[in-house]
């Protein structure tokens, strides 16, 4: 799907400076398929040999390489070009804020390495102090180590403690808590308390809970970073490589490859039969078939002649065509899913994450906790220091470590799992949202279907006759006229290529034979035009069949249909004995859709649906508080995509319900939905787990606090313990099996 | 005691020098590509010099 369908065509000006001196470019290209050190050494190779490349630096992780090039000498195609020669599919990368989203994952790591450096001198020092408490280390020793903790303590604090002082800040500026508040609380009362005790020779010295503090958060927040920017990553190179070329046909004739983003309204375009249209146009010269199944979900193709409108992203069936690209102006239909799709997305932004629902209840209790610990010792009479130290030890103790690692821990096990399957979950709080789905909703083409024709009929045609169609067929691109060849092929007939195809436009191919007469694959008309009526060899002889005949005998039709995916089935069974609710929502005919309803087994199904009926539907479901979770590919699928709860695309959707997902999953199968679904229960039932081991460490440690036995060396073997153990529980979500569980109906 | 004297420098000299290993390492990119260098190490085709390290 190409880029043109998000960026408008105007915009997109990417015309060289002319006249001037020779100027050096980098282009980070996605090369979607190197996996080893041959594949880095070929990709590397292969672009410095080519004319105007100063250097090519692949990074094997992100999948891309990173490309100097002369702007004079050569431009982003041709790299493209010699990359695809060598057999690696390549694509301009569609950077939009990754840059940004590396530097500040870089800032994270360095403030980690700081924060890891102190950590260990500190607790060096410390574990000496502890150890000197129970043999002879004088006072003045303490008193010289407790001074260098604060030297080695404090600047690394100020420095490294600063992503969560910003975030605790904005939250109070907007009134509200999050867990950076307890959080930026804690260290910076238990530094502070520290400083103090330290001036007054006091043993109450925290400097190694708080910096240890500051470390194990910092290594939540990096790991937490990292998931999410590889698969944002990986989301932008799924896009990227989607992005289409399109052939320019300049006045005088001569015909030029260049990215779709950067066609602009009034260039004439080739599309080639069996190529996906890259701009919304008007056929200029030619008629063919278009396939929109993409677009509409209709899986039959509509005769488009010169003079009719086309949509980027629709397949150009049958014969070559020139169109003319248009600007996209606001009666299109892509603006009009754009603004559904914009309305949608706001009823989704309510959503509340585990972890700040958690903080509001446990942000005040830990407040009001330590306050009362303080009013309490004072009127006890134990003097204000005293009780503000038992206060703070509290603060500290309660300081929420395990529970802001508790979350961020799990999610980093869960996303990574999928990960290793082919599901990139690229919203934050997705596998949240996924967690808490009832309802499954599936549209039909190409997400229960795999959205390509396959012959039906292909047992009922005779051996020679099905030989001889694929000898045509092997001379064209159109899908009908591969899966001809496909099934050929599956049945073991030897394919030889008929001499002398001939592609006559809108209608067919057509070969002579040796012994005169002719050879005619095509539509009905023209087909039975030559040999007569045809024998209806498939039931009913529907539009959209292919016909073929060999000059002699009657026409024989060949049918097609789009088939379901494999375990299509078998998956809907599963969620529905899981007690998940499935629905089928198309905007193909009635029949079609029937038959794959029937198929894959979905009762409840709705045919011809447009894409704000598929919106209303998916509101109606969320209306009588079912917790919806859409499963879609197509253009007209996206709206309901952003409106429902959670979505799932396959990595064949187009690039605007990819956006709108919160997962894409790759591969022919749909067993990685029922996968996302388990992973995204675990993990809401283990963060769950995680949030009780963190509160049951407080229910041991807090009356020890509020009491005031709590030394140093309690909290730090306290707070480190606690973090380890969510830290442990939630690695094990990585390998264990997991057993499907719909969320509790809430109505 | 006396020992300490010099024993806590070094200690914060040690770890300093590897704070500052570190933080040069992720400053020449090389967190940047944690698959890629562990190829690179066993691929000896090509006689062409290496690239200029970015």
């Amino acid at each position: 799907m190409g880029r043109a369908l998000t960026a408008p065509l105007a915009t997109a000006d990417r015309s060289r400076p002319l006249g001037r001196a020779p100027s050096c470019e980098t282009v980070s290209l996605v090369v979607d398929s190197m996996h080893c050190g041959a594949c880095i050494a070929t990709v590397e190779r292969t672009l410095r040999r080519t004319v105007g490349v100063k250097d090519a630096r692949v990074n094997l992780s992100a999948r891309r390489v990173s490309v100097t090039y002369d702007e004079a000498e050569t431009g982003v195609q041709p790299l493209i070009d010699a990359l695809a020669r060598e057999g690696y599919p390549a694509a301009e990368s569609v950077e939009t804020t990754s840059e940004l989203d590396r530097r500040r994952a870089d800032d994270l790591l360095r403030r980690l390495g700081v924060a890891g450096f102190a950590a260990a001198n500190v607790m060096l020092l410390s574990v000496s102090v502890w150890a000197g408490a129970v043999s002879d280390m004088d006072q003045t020793v303490a008193s010289l180590f407790h001074w260098l903790s604060a030297l080695i303590a404090m600047p690394s604090i100020v420095y490294a403690g600063q992503p969560f002082f910003r975030s605790a800040g904005a939250a109070l500026k907007a009134r509200r808590l999050n867990m950076d508040v307890p959080i930026s609380l804690g260290i910076t009362l238990a530094t502070a308390m520290s400083l103090f005790q330290t001036f007054r020779g006091s043993h109450q010295v925290y400097f190694d809970a708080a910096i240890m503090l500051t470390f194990f958060l910092l290594i939540g927040r990096y790991l937490d970073e990292q998931v999410r920017l590889k698969a944002r990553g990986a989301a932008e190179n799924l896009i990227g490589l989607k992005a289409l070329t399109a052939t320019v046909v300049s006045a005088d004739g001569r015909a030029e490859r260049m990215p779709a983003r950067a066609l602009a309204p009034g260039m004439r375009v080739q599309v080639a039969a069996g190529e996906r249209i890259p701009v919304d146009g008007r056929i200029v010269t030619g008629t063919t078939d278009i396939d929109e199944s993409l677009i509409t979900g209709e899986t039959l193709p509509r005769v488009a002649a010169a003079g009719s409108l086309v949509h980027a992203g629709t397949v150009n069936m049958a014969a070559p065509i020139t169109i003319e690209a248009t600007a996209t102006d606001d009666n299109t239909l892509l603006a009009e899913i754009a603004r559904l799709m914009q309305a949608a997305e706001q009823g989704r932004g309510q959503y509340v994450r585990l972890a700040d629902r958690a903080a509001r209840l446990y942000a005040p209790a830990v407040h009001v906790l330590g306050a009362s610990t303080f009013v309490g010792w004072m009127l006890a009479g134990a003097g204000w220091e005293t009780s503000l130290t038992y206060a703070i030890a509290v603060l500290i103790i309660t300081c929420p470590c395990a529970l802001a690692l508790a979350v961020p821990a799990v999610q980093v096990a869960a996303t990574s799992r999928l990960f290793g399957k082919g599901v990139i979950v690229k919203a934050g709080d997705g596998l949240e949202r996924l967690a808490h789905v009832d309802t499954v909703v599936f549209d039909k083409t190409g997400t229960l279907t795999r959205g390509e024709p396959v012959l039906r009929n292909g047992d009922d045609i005779a051996e020679t006759a099905l030989a001889a169609a694929a000898s045509l067929a092997v001379a064209s691109r159109h899908p009908y006229s591969k899966a001809v060849v496909h099934a050929a092929r599956e049945r073991g007939v030897p394919i030889v290529a008929a001499a002398g195809v001939r592609e006559v436009p809108g209608s067919g191919l057509v070969a002579p034979r040796p012994d005169g007469g002719a050879l005619r694959l095509g539509s009905e008309a023209w087909v039975s035009e030559a040999s007569g009526p045809g024998e209806a060899a498939a039931a009913g002889g529907q539009t959209g069949s292919l016909w073929f005949s060999d000059g002699e005998g009657p026409a024989i039709a060949l049918d097609f249909e789009d088939t379901v995916r494999p375990d299509a089935a078998d998956v809907v069974r599963r969620l529905a004995a899981a007690g998940y609710e499935v629905f089928l929502v198309s905007g193909d005919r009635q029949p079609a859709v029937a038959k794959v309803a029937e198929a894959v087994g979905i009762a409840a199904w709705r045919a011809g649906v447009q894409p704000d009926g598929k919106i209303a539907f998916v509101e109606h479901l969320k209306a009588r508080g079912r917790n919806v979770l859409m499963v879609g590919d197509g253009l007209n699928d996206a709206p309901a995509l952003a409106a429902a709860n959670a979505s799932i695309s396959p990595s064949t959707a187009a690039d605007v319900s990819q956006t709108a997902a919160d997962a894409v999953f790759q591969g022919k199968a749909l067993a990685p939905i029922l996968e996302t679904m388990r992973v995204a229960g675990a993990s809401q039932r283990m963060s769950l787990e995680n949030f009780a081991i963190a509160i049951g460490y407080n229910i041991v440690f807090v009356p020890l606090a509020v009491a005031g036995h709590v030394t140093p060396l309690i909290a730090a073997l306290a707070m480190s313990l606690s973090s380890i153990a969510v830290t442990v529980n939630a690695l094990r979500l990585r390998s264990r099996r997991l057993n499907l569980v719909p969320a509790r109906r809430s109505s | 005691m006396s020992a300490l004297g010099w024993l806590i420098p070094c200690a914060l000299v040690l770890s300093g020098m590897g704070l500052i290993a570190f933080l040069w390492a992720l400053n020449s990119g090389q967190f940047k590509d944690l698959d890629g260098a562990g190829w690179r190490a066993i691929q000896d085709d090509g006689d062409e010099p290496l690239p200029p390290e970015r």
